[in-house]
């Protein structure tokens, strides 16, 4: 009853008029980008934090959090109508999504999108309220040790169990743990590569790295590719669901939050893993075998539903144990400590009202974005028509915008610059961005924490498997990255290889 | 990610990004080496993390040399340096003029070098657009959020 007490607070803070109108803003914000292809809710949250920091700590959360949730939502409508996904998440999505675009059933393929999207955000925010007070609990028994392994699983899991190679994700896990190491040790008070440079005393800001590399990167990478017109499919026909559509579409859609929301609540991978999970299960289990793979509505109703439990059950680990598993979550991170906050099991302790607001308005904003994104799904299609020039350089300006507003350096920019190349190179040779990020926000933390243990211990390094939890952390991140190397040598890596086998 | 590797020769990019891997070792390494020693009791110093990650980093240097002469990186496209060296002259320029110029015309130009990166011109049409759409943003983020943008003359002007 208790967690019920807590999230009806909650609901009544996220209903005052002011957190009202920032959570519109935030789904609205998060539906254009995450319709908006090169553009998702990682870049646009960095973008805002220069924007926010005089804003209302509470009020700037949630519409982060609404703008993480509305690029979920609006990531598929990209995915169904061009084939292209607008967020990593909905790649799974245009593999059925599309080919029922094509066959003039796209309006079903955006309504079960958006409804199962609805679904699933609705239980897993409540599976969200009931986790995190037990998290909490188990959270304030982990010493610095157990702190540590679970840092050291969080950045196994981002960047080596579920890409397609632990070589290339550890290696942008390693670009971000070598940039965090930039600037002052906070400890000792000890300039750390900084080669004289007194801008980087403060070491690398998370923002003008993420911009870079998502926005500076992606539109280097697009700009570089030949010239295709992607061909949006127009929305024919009704928007609703037939008897039969919604038949098929309820048990995928309870399915896929089953398989998203621990996925993501686990310390470990993005929302990625989920919907190819959950896309797996349904071509297992439909009936109708024959049309996946030419627009098969279970294809779409599950992977979409996970997508957004696991954006939900991301916010777990986040919240509870302040640790990041995803690029926006870790961005969300950035966000909270611009606000002198730090998220853990003290943040529901100090500052409840704020968390529980923040929860209880991921419920109102799942119910916005259903109405923005059924009713008025014409609209966010037009936003599929600019062309690509104007889209890129309006990309860039704000991009620019953002770092120029927290820092107004050329240093700064030329920063952008760098990281931009090195988005780009990323891109090139196929390494994951989401790793480099996380390893530049979390490296400290994990560093800290390792040095906490070191200082109790007074230097024995066996402290760090003395805890029972550490050991088994420890052996879940050993299974994590050797069980996949396994599955690959066995040449059983189809999964990925499906992924990266898109047609067109 | 198979059936990768090229015909014979190890792949020229994962050796190119060992080296690179390998250089950046070595250099966290030596600056760390170089760091003043300020009496600490422990072993775990502010050097610590720094020699494990330099450490971290010639492993992966070392990987990428085996992966190079085994199946390489993935294939990788054409790309078209002419549109990329736009937008890197456009963030050059906006670098290089937010200062002396202000951020309504350095960020126009960047808005318009980027549209020509993308092949859509001419510029005498692209960078008054940029301008006018720059300035709209410094009334709104600088006027209205208090973003401290930096001002030149056409913002004086304006204001």
């Amino acid at each position: 009853m208790d967690t019920f007490a807590l999230l009806g607070h909650g609901l009544a803070g996220a209903l005052q008029p002011i957190n009202l109108l920032y959570a519109l803003i935030g789904v609205t914000l998060g539906t254009a980008v995450g319709v908006l292809p090169g553009i998702g809710p990682a870049l646009t949250v960095a973008l805002l934090l220069p924007v926010t920091y005089q804003f209302d700590p509470t009020a700037s959360l949630i519409m982060f959090a609404g703008i993480y949730y509305g690029g979920m939502y609006g990531g598929s409508t990209t995915s169904i109508l061009l084939n292209t996904p607008g967020e990593s998440a909905s790649i799974v999505t245009a593999l059925e999504g599309n080919k029922m675009a094509r066959s003039g059933r796209g309006g079903p393929a955006l309504a079960t999108a958006a409804i199962g999207s609805f679904v699933a955000g609705l239980i897993a925010t409540i599976g969200l309220a009931f986790l995190s007070p037990l998290m909490v609990k188990f959270a304030l028994s982990l010493g610095p040790a157990d702190y540590f392994a679970l840092m050291v699983l969080a950045f196994v899991t981002v960047s080596a169990a579920f890409g397609d190679s632990a070589l290339r994700g550890l290696t942008a896990l390693a670009l971000g743990l070598t940039l965090g190491l930039v600037g002052i040790d906070l400890q000792t008070g000890q300039a750390r590569l900084t080669f004289g440079i007194p801008d980087l005393l403060d070491g690398i800001e998370v923002t003008t790295l993420a911009v870079a590399l998502f926005a500076v990167g992606e539109a280097l990478k697009v700009a570089a590719q030949p010239m295709s017109v992607d061909k949006v499919e127009p929305v024919r026909g009704s928007v609703w669901m037939s008897r039969q559509d919604w038949a098929r579409s309820w048990k995928p859609w309870l399915r896929g939050t089953f398989i998203g929301f621990p996925i993501g609540a686990m310390p470990a991978g993005g929302a990625e893993i989920g919907t190819f999970l959950s896309y797996t299960t349904e071509k297992a289990l439909t009936k109708y075998p024959e049309q996946f793979g030419h627009g098969a509505i279970e294809g779409v109703a599950g992977p979409e539903a996970a997508n957004n439990a696991s954006a939900a059950g991301t916010l777990t680990p986040l919240l509870t144990l302040g640790l990041p598993t995803s690029a926006t979550a870790a961005i969300m991170l950035a966000a909270f400590q611009q606000f002198g906050l730090q998220p853990g099991p003290l943040l529901f302790a100090n500052n409840a009202t704020l968390v529980w607001s923040l929860i209880a308005s991921l419920l109102v904003a799942n119910l916005m974005l259903l109405v923005l994104n059924l009713p008025l799904i014409g609209l966010w299609v037009k936003l599929l028509s600019i062309p690509k020039p104007w889209l890129y350089a309006g990309i860039l300006t704000f991009a620019t915008l953002g770092t120029i507003g927290a820092n107004p350096s050329p240093f700064e920019l030329g920063m952008l610059l760098a990281f931009g190349l090195l988005g780009y190179g990323l891109r090139r040779y196929h390494y994951p961005i989401a790793p480099v990020v996380v390893g530049l926000i979390l490296g400290p933390l994990a560093e800290q924490q390792l040095r906490r243990a070191l200082a109790i211990s007074q230097g024995d390094p066996s402290v760090l498997v003395h805890s029972p939890v550490a050991i088994i952390l420890y052996i879940i991140a050993a299974v994590a990255i050797l069980f996949p190397l396994y599955l690959r040598m066995r040449g059983k890596d189809k999964i990925l290889s499906q992924l990266g086998g898109d047609e067109d | 990610m198979s059936g990768t590797s090229e015909r014979g020769g190890p792949d020229v990019a994962a050796l190119v990004i060992a080296g690179l891997l390998g250089v950046l070792a070595a250099v966290i390494f030596w600056k760390t080496s170089q760091m003043p020693a300020a009496g600490q009791q422990t072993r775990v110093g502010p050097t610590t993390a720094p020699y494990v990650i330099a450490g971290f980093l010639a492993l992966l240097a070392v990987g990428h040399v085996v992966a190079a002469f085994r199946h390489g990186l993935p294939p990788r496209e054409a790309d078209r340096a002419g549109p990329m060296l736009w937008i890197i002259g456009g963030l050059v320029l906006q670098m290089l003029l937010l200062k002396p110029v202000g951020f309504s015309i350095a960020t126009g130009l960047l808005f318009a070098c980027c549209a020509r990166g993308f092949g859509r011109g001419p510029l005498w049409m692209t960078v008054p657009l940029g301008i006018v759409l720059s300035i709209g943003i410094y009334l709104i983020f600088g006027g209205l959020l208090n973003l401290s943008l930096p001002a030149g003359p056409l913002e004086r002007l304006i204001f």
